[in-house]
């Protein structure tokens, strides 16, 4: 199935969680926040949130900053 | 120097520095240890996902030394902000955010309504909110209304060094806040970070002001004293202004004049 993950489109496997897709982005979910058709899904519903068809998804960390 | 308290939490200094614009993390890491700062902001950005290589800014911040307060910088509308506020919160487990609507691309400014919308919506969801907002003491007196726990106006523009363009102003607004007022924006060296604290500013927020000087650290270094030197100054209580001369030596036991 097709996404958009940060802005660009991304294909991945039906029935991919989020936990799945940071696996296979090799991301570290405590260094991060993910956003699903801008809802922020919190650490602890990573593994039991499916992801679908054309969903919006934002992955995000602190950069620098004033 | 007397503790700054915000929502109850207790910072020892005064200065709260950011987190970009350094030539290498390295010296942000120095500038950071040289200014005595406790809390210092940090964006919000997508993570890059084809290029992991990169360094990651948190490895350079001792998240049990540093309070790290999330911004919303660039967000342009109150939907965004709010959105960045809270994704901001679930990285960083804190429910504090320097809050940034900004209304115009050139200056930064603030877009003021957006501001106060977005203030009202996350201080509801719990958020200690900390708006970045303009020297209108009007606007100042409702964010703090609306729940804000700190107000920082602007000395001017982000990043332009121009110091406090309107003194008057942040005197007035410090004089009605029961809440922090934190000096956000434009302070250019450690004078002007004095002048806002002897204006009775509670902080100084900066980032361009130490990240690109020439020599940050050394820069970082001056702002600690600037602030403590402004706040002593400021608790001192200064004399007043005077139009005429007022002489420091006595006038009895003047030897006298010669003549001829």
């Amino acid at each position: 199935m097709t996404i958009t993950l940060n802005g660009d489109p991304f294909t991945l496997a039906p029935g991919a969680t989020i936990t799945d897709l940071l696996a296979r982005l090799d991301i570290d979910p405590r260094s991060v926040a993910v956003e699903r058709n801008f809802v922020v899904i919190k650490r602890d519903r990573y593994a039991d949130t499916p992801i679908a068809e054309g969903d919006q998804i934002e992955i995000v960390n602190f950069v620098g900053g004033g | 120097m007397d503790r700054l308290v915000i929502a109850g939490r207790e910072f020892s200094s005064r200065l709260i520095i950011g987190t970009g614009k350094y030539p290498t993390h390295q010296v942000m890491q120095q500038a950071h240890d040289a200014s005595g700062a406790d809390m210092v902001t940090v964006a919000v950005r997508r993570v890059n996902i084809s290029d992991r290589t990169k360094e990651s800014l948190l490895d350079y911040i001792d998240a049990q030394r540093y309070f790290l307060l999330p911004n919303t910088a660039a967000c342009y509308t109150a939907d965004d902000a709010i959105r960045t506020a809270r994704l901001g919160r679930e990285v960083g487990l804190s429910h504090w955010v320097k809050l940034e609507v900004i209304g115009d691309e050139k200056t930064l400014f603030p877009d003021n309504e957006a501001l106060l919308e977005a203030t009202r919506v996350l201080v509801k969801e719990g958020f200690v909110v900390l708006p970045y907002t303009n020297d209108d003491p009007v606007m100042c007196r409702k964010l703090e209304e609306a729940g804000a726990a700190a107000v920082m106006p602007l000395g001017a523009p982000i990043g332009s060094g121009l110091g406090i363009q309107n003194p008057n102003n942040i005197r007035i607004i410090k004089e009605q806040a029961k809440v922090p007022v934190i000096v956000d924006a434009g302070v250019g060296t450690a004078s002007d970070a004095t002048f806002a604290m002897e204006l009775g500013a509670d902080a100084v927020l900066m980032n361009t002001a130490i990240a690109l000087a020439q020599d940050p650290v050394a820069m970082a270094r001056a702002m600690r004293l600037g602030v403590e030197a402004g706040r002593l100054a400021f608790r001192a209580g200064r004399i007043p202004r005077k139009p005429y001369a007022s002489a420091s030596s006595p006038l009895e036991g003047v030897i006298g004049p010669m003549r001829g």
